[in-house]
């Protein structure tokens, strides 16, 4: 019972986020990874996730999993509900003195089961004026685990404006969702480049600001 | 069945039989030119056919389902555009708000307003109450930040998007003498002739098109099309009269000031995207772009239509 209102839920979701946002996906011309792989975005929004994985081809999107707080999505039922039934997402303790797992490992698992990620490197939502924050390691130490992993970017354009923190009446526009080439990491290659790197390509998907005058 | 009911049925027949050649000639193109490679011109004109077999499909079955079938039609239409409006244009945290009552309050209060057929706080509702409504909301945030620029912009967006569509369905309000229960055909009448003429001048530019009129604003915009264009689309508005409530001169008068109104108006919104840097309003009609790139004729025509209409013609 519980799985099949998971269910209906998940499809309203992704039913609400097309008619708000009239989302369109990019592809890369190579199309993307058919194994598991991490998606990696710029977050500034929380229906981030949603719009990816509404995006999504269906047999990729059924396993992929978002990677959310669990401080966050636990807070409640409903939150709780949302985050782990209908979404089915990797929750990691964001606060390091009271973690009880590691998130790292709890990535490495869930990729090893066959699952994709959606993956907000930045670590948190950005309200700043800029386009992109600096990127946390977690990324750096999933794919020191598993290097034949791809990593796709995904920049998610005008969400930002949908909804805005503090606001709960979502404004109808028409947001972008662009997919990347995917990357690996390259042998021998050290933490502070491959983050730089990541993250240039994930600004070199970002459009030309239009309209927001930004 | 009513004479309405088979008139309708007739110019139903007539368009199906006009995209059926349109889309045999389009069949016949992609056989002849497309064998080897791709042909961009081709596949782009055939994804337009095929887009306008959906529309005229969408607009007949909102005919049948009538009045509110036209009025649902229309207000989706709107929201679909003011999106595209607003997605273009400069905002700020501070309009968020403005925005939403564009969206969730002004929309659905200016259809409903025609629902029930007041039109004297319809044609005055976002002019009037919306314009000076949304800079107060904006301006309770205390942000500005080019205040006057973002006030503009949300009004041209309901002005474009909102006030001017709404008056296509608003001709069903009309009380026309010897018209009734026909004035279905009137909204025919105005889709017709204002797409008929973009089509025109479309091909009449890529045959014959030589002088460029505005080549800043749309490079393929055409001495020649635009000439070809309001002149046959004006003649067959003219032959279209048996739906309309005007003499055969009359349809072509109004088809003529209607398609002068489409063409400039497509001007204007080429100058608005020229200004936000794109090609297309956004994506919506395949090989259109979109839905404002189709509607932008109509929305300058619709509101001069409907009032030359209702000044001439109409007891209401």
């Amino acid at each position: 019972m519980k799985a099949l209102i998971a269910k209906v839920a998940a499809a309203a979701f992704v039913l609400f986020a097309r008619a708000i946002t009239a989302v369109r996906a990019i592809w890369p011309e190579e199309g993307l990874p058919a194994k598991p792989c991490v998606y990696f975005a710029n977050h500034s929004s929380h229906g981030d996730f949603v719009l990816v994985w509404a995006v999504l081809p269906p047999r990729l999107r059924h396993r992929t999993r978002p990677v959310a707080g669990a401080e966050y999505w636990l807070k409640s039922q409903t939150s709780a509900f949302i985050g782990r039934d209908v979404f089915n997402a990797v929750l990691i303790e964001r606060e390091r003195e009271k973690r009880t797992q590691d998130p790292i490992a709890l990535m490495v698992s869930a990729i090893d089961a066959g699952s994709s990620l959606i993956l907000f490197p930045e670590g948190t939502r950005n309200q700043t004026e800029e386009r992109l924050l600096p990127f946390k390691s977690g990324i750096f130490h999933l794919v020191d685990q598993r290097p034949e992993v791809d990593l796709v970017p995904v920049w998610i354009n005008n969400l930002n404006r949908v909804m805005p923190k503090g606001e709960i009446v979502p404004i109808p526009l028409i947001c972008t969702v662009t997919f990347g080439r995917a990357l690996r990491l390259a042998p021998g290659e050290d933490k502070e480049t491959f983050l730089e790197r990541m993250r240039a390509a994930l600004l070199a998907l970002a459009p030309k600001p239009a309209g927001s005058g930004e | 069945m009513t004479a309405a009911g088979s008139d309708l049925v007739t110019l139903v027949l007539g368009i199906f039989g006009v995209l059926i050649v349109a889309s045999t000639v389009g069949y016949i193109l992609e056989r002849r030119l497309a064998t080897n490679e791709p042909n961009a011109a081709v596949e782009n004109l055939n994804a337009r056919i095929r887009a306008w077999w959906a529309m005229v499909i969408l607009i007949g079955l909102a005919f049948i389902a009538g009045r509110i079938g036209v009025l649902f039609l229309f207000a989706f239409c709107s929201f679909a555009a003011l999106r595209e409006f607003i997605t273009l244009i400069y905002t700020r945290r501070a309009d968020h708000w403005a925005l939403a009552s564009a969206f969730f309050l002004v929309l659905p209060i200016q259809y409903y307003l025609l629902w029930a057929e007041e039109y004297g706080i319809f044609s005055i509702f976002i002019p009037v109450y919306a314009f000076l409504l949304m800079p107060i909301i904006s301006v309770l945030r205390g942000d500005t930040e080019r205040f006057l620029l973002r006030v503009a912009e949300v009004q041209w967006a309901l002005m474009i998007c909102v006030f001017c569509v709404s008056h296509v369905p608003a001709l069903l309000t009309l009380d026309i003498p010897g018209y009734e229960g026909r004035n279905v055909l009137l909204i025919a009448f105005l889709v017709i002739v204002v797409q008929l003429s973009d089509v025109l001048q479309y091909v009449w530019g890529k045959l014959f098109g030589r002088t460029r009129i505005a080549p800043k604003l749309s490079p393929s915009k055409t001495v020649e099309g635009f000439v070809g264009g309001v002149a046959s689309a004006t003649l067959i508005g003219a032959a279209l009269w048996w739906i309309t409530p005007f003499t055969p001169l009359q349809a072509g008068l109004m088809s003529f000031i209607i398609t002068l109104m489409g063409f400039l108006g497509g001007l204007v919104m080429s100058a608005i995207k020229r200004d936000r840097g794109v090609k297309d309003w956004g994506h919506l009609i395949e090989g259109h772009g979109g839905l404002i790139d189709r509607l932008d004729s109509v929305v300058f025509s619709a509101p001069i239509f409907f009032h030359l209409v209702r000044y001439w013609w109409s007891l209401s």
